[in-house]
């Protein structure tokens, strides 16, 4: 488990990070949301040691991150690059080199996961003559060739064609099933919210909300119910200690005032005839998003 | 994904395998490079243009000597040599002392080719190496060193000192903006610190820079050899071994100057912008060292000054000049600002590494 207690950190007379405080759970897909300048960047790079806090700590199962622990840290910066004039077999490896693997086990990595990736026929071209396409392919290569144990990557959908965006749901999907924290910002809130478990919302440098994606909507959400009928749904409005909200045919969205209330209603459509859908209205990130930033 | 890597595979680089593998990088990209292979092709082409081109062009003007009895059997007919008939050695060293002549030519009674060669102050080497054997060579007035061999050496060190540094030091310059403008840096930083990625660059590129001076060494002496120049590598050997050391510890100095600098800038267009100072110190030297061979108390301030002392202080060696402590305290002098220059350079180098956009001002890169 990837802790962060505490962290700030002032550019000048900016306070770029106020109190930062959040975990990102062994296992766990971590969302990392917020607007541009919110402080995601900052947040991760500190996390990897590219940038250091003016205060706070980072823990790792209890003990403090050191610089051997993050050699098996997975990073890809907002700011793509590798070199240009480098061959992306001799690139991958040299990269994972640097991570402490030996030159046999490197290069074996590296050629499993360019193969992966669909760029095994690409292993000796150099990086500027490939496609955009495949530049991506190769960044993910270099942020995965050392078998990273945490991950932290950031926006890392952006700018992808929706193959690589696939191939890296599928990585970070894996990552998290074997059991490695992994954090992770987006813009896209559709991408994060089908992706994560957890979710951590950032604003003007403060986390303004963390949890579960479960807790954050039972938190966050308006408690709103919607209702499906075959039939027309018209009589809910009149139905006591109900308020509908919006309402089209057999379609009715409602707040009730009381559990009771609800199931009054739901009684009544069953008598009344079938019934497609009885749910609580799913809220969206979006609109979590907007409420805890607001 | 998997964490169940053998153990065997991995582990924690130490530093001085983090900065191995750093150095062999640059090393293999500089080789790999088009631009670096010509341009050392040239030079070196030039360094044996210019150590062979004087005697090849050399027969034109026809060096007028004198000849005593039977040594003009030796020095009729050959090219480049003007021989004078004289009855005695007397004669031809009174004409020689007039400047009539550029050497006198006697038989000799001591061993060898039968053949010596008179010259006034100095080695007549054109004379010498006219001749298609070697003859035992007297000098009338010896002055401490021949002068034209003095300014051969002077500029020789001069210029390699100049096109070594300048061509490394500019090579890693770019390597460090490259590494920015290509936001490599932001990975390599969250995996290897920013002194090993620093120090990797400086052995890579100094051993690459070493290489070069070798290289271009190997070359003169042996371009001199062929063209029958033995004269001039006599006494040469210590000051070019002082040269190497001097070289060594200098361009370690300019090294972390150059990346230090260049990290201010976030493009490779904009690296001159900053680097130019540290060009400042490179040809200042060459220049003085071009203009002022030949002053003691210019030579001797600059043997001491350490971004003049590499070349210098080989200099003084080789016109002996110098007391034998002499290069010792200079090198010591060179050691510290080479520790000092290492100490700025990697704190520009670190503070300034992640700031994208306009040039880092010079105060904030020297912060904390």
């Amino acid at each position: 488990m990837l802790e962060l207690s505490n962290l700030s950190k002032r550019y000048g007379d900016r306070l770029a990070l106020d109190d930062v405080s959040f975990t990102v759970g062994a296992g766990r897909l971590t969302g990392f949301v917020g607007g541009n300048g919110a402080g995601k960047t900052t947040t991760m790079r500190i996390v990897l040691g590219v940038l250091a806090a003016d205060g706070g700590r980072i823990t790792l199962d209890g003990s403090p991150v050191t610089d051997v622990d993050r050699r098996r840290f997975g990073y890809m910066p907002e700011e793509r690059g590798l070199y240009p004039k480098m061959r992306v077999l001799e690139q991958t490896v040299y990269l994972a080199r640097l991570h402490g693997w030996a030159p046999a086990a490197a290069r074996r990595n590296a050629l499993d996961l360019l193969e992966r990736l669909g760029l095994q026929e690409r292993v000796d071209d150099t990086v500027e003559s490939l496609s955009l396409g495949n530049q991506q392919r190769a960044q993910i290569a270099a942020a995965l060739v050392h078998r990273p144990e945490v991950l932290v990557l950031d926006e890392p959908f952006s700018g992808l064609d929706p193959l690589a965006v696939e191939i890296v749901q599928a990585v970070l999907t894996d990552a998290a099933r074997s059991g490695a924290p992994v954090l992770f910002s987006s813009h896209q809130l559709d991408v994060v919210e089908r992706l994560c478990d957890d979710l951590v919302v950032i604003a003007d440098g403060r986390i303004r909300a963390a949890g579960s994606r479960e807790e954050l909507r039972d938190q966050h959400g308006a408690e709103r119910w919607e209702l499906l009928l075959s039939g027309d749904a018209g009589w809910v409005r009149d139905f006591p200690g109900i308020r509908v909200i919006r309402f089209d045919g057999g379609w009715a969205l409602f707040e009730s005032e009381s559990e009771a209330a609800r199931q009054s209603v739901l009684a009544e459509a069953v008598s009344r005839g079938e019934v497609v859908t009885f749910a609580r209205e799913q809220t969206t990130l979006a609109q979590i998003f907007k409420e805890v930033v607001r | 994904m998997t964490l169940d890597a053998a153990v065997a595979d991995r582990d924690t680089p130490t530093f001085v395998r983090t900065v191995g593998l750093v150095a062999g990088r640059e090393i293999t990209s500089r080789l790999r490079s088009k631009a670096f292979l010509v341009s050392t092709a040239v030079l070196m082409l030039g360094v044996l243009a210019s150590v062979i081109l004087p005697s090849v062009l050399g027969g034109d003007d026809d060096t007028r000597i004198a000849v005593v009895g039977g040594a003009a059997a030796a020095t009729d007919g050959v090219s480049g040599l003007d021989p004078v008939a004289v009855a005695d050695r007397a004669e031809g060293e009174a004409m020689l002392r007039d400047g009539d002549v550029h050497a006198v030519v006697v038989p000799s009674d001591g061993p060898g080719v039968g053949l010596t060669v008179i010259g006034l102050d100095a080695t007549p080497g054109s004379v010498v190496s006219a001749l298609s054997i070697a003859p035992a060579v007297e000098v009338l007035e010896p002055a401490a060193v021949d002068s034209t061999l003095a300014r051969l050496v002077a500029f020789g060190f001069g210029i390699v000192f100049f096109m070594s540094a300048l061509t490394f030091g500019t090579t890693i310059a770019s390597s460090v903006v490259e590494e920015k403008q290509t936001r490599i840096v932001e990975i390599l930083l969250s995996t290897v610190s920013a002194r090993a990625l620093l120090t990797g660059k400086i052995v890579g590129n100094s051993l690459m820079a070493l290489g070069q001076i070798v290289a271009i060494a190997v070359l003169a002496l042996l371009g001199l050899a062929a063209t029958g120049e033995r004269v001039l590598l006599g006494g040469l050997g210590p000051s070019i071994a002082w040269f190497a050391i001097f070289f060594v510890v200098g361009f370690i100095m300019l090294a972390a100057l150059y990346a230090g600098t260049a990290s201010m800038v976030s493009r490779v267009e904009d690296v001159g912008t900053t680097t130019t100072p540290v060009t400042m110190l490179v040809m200042i030297p060459y220049f003085l060292v071009v203009f002022f061979f030949d002053d003691p108390t210019v030579l001797t301030i600059m043997s001491y000054v350490p971004f003049s002392s590499p070349v210098g202080m080989p200099v003084r060696v080789f016109l002996g000049e110098t007391e034998w402590w002499e290069p010792i305290l200079s090198l010591a002098i060179l050691l510290a600002t080479t520790a000092a220059a290492v100490l700025i350079g990697e704190r520009i180098y670190r503070n300034s590494l992640l700031r994208m956009g306009s040039r880092v001002k010079l105060g904030e890169a020297l912060g904390r």
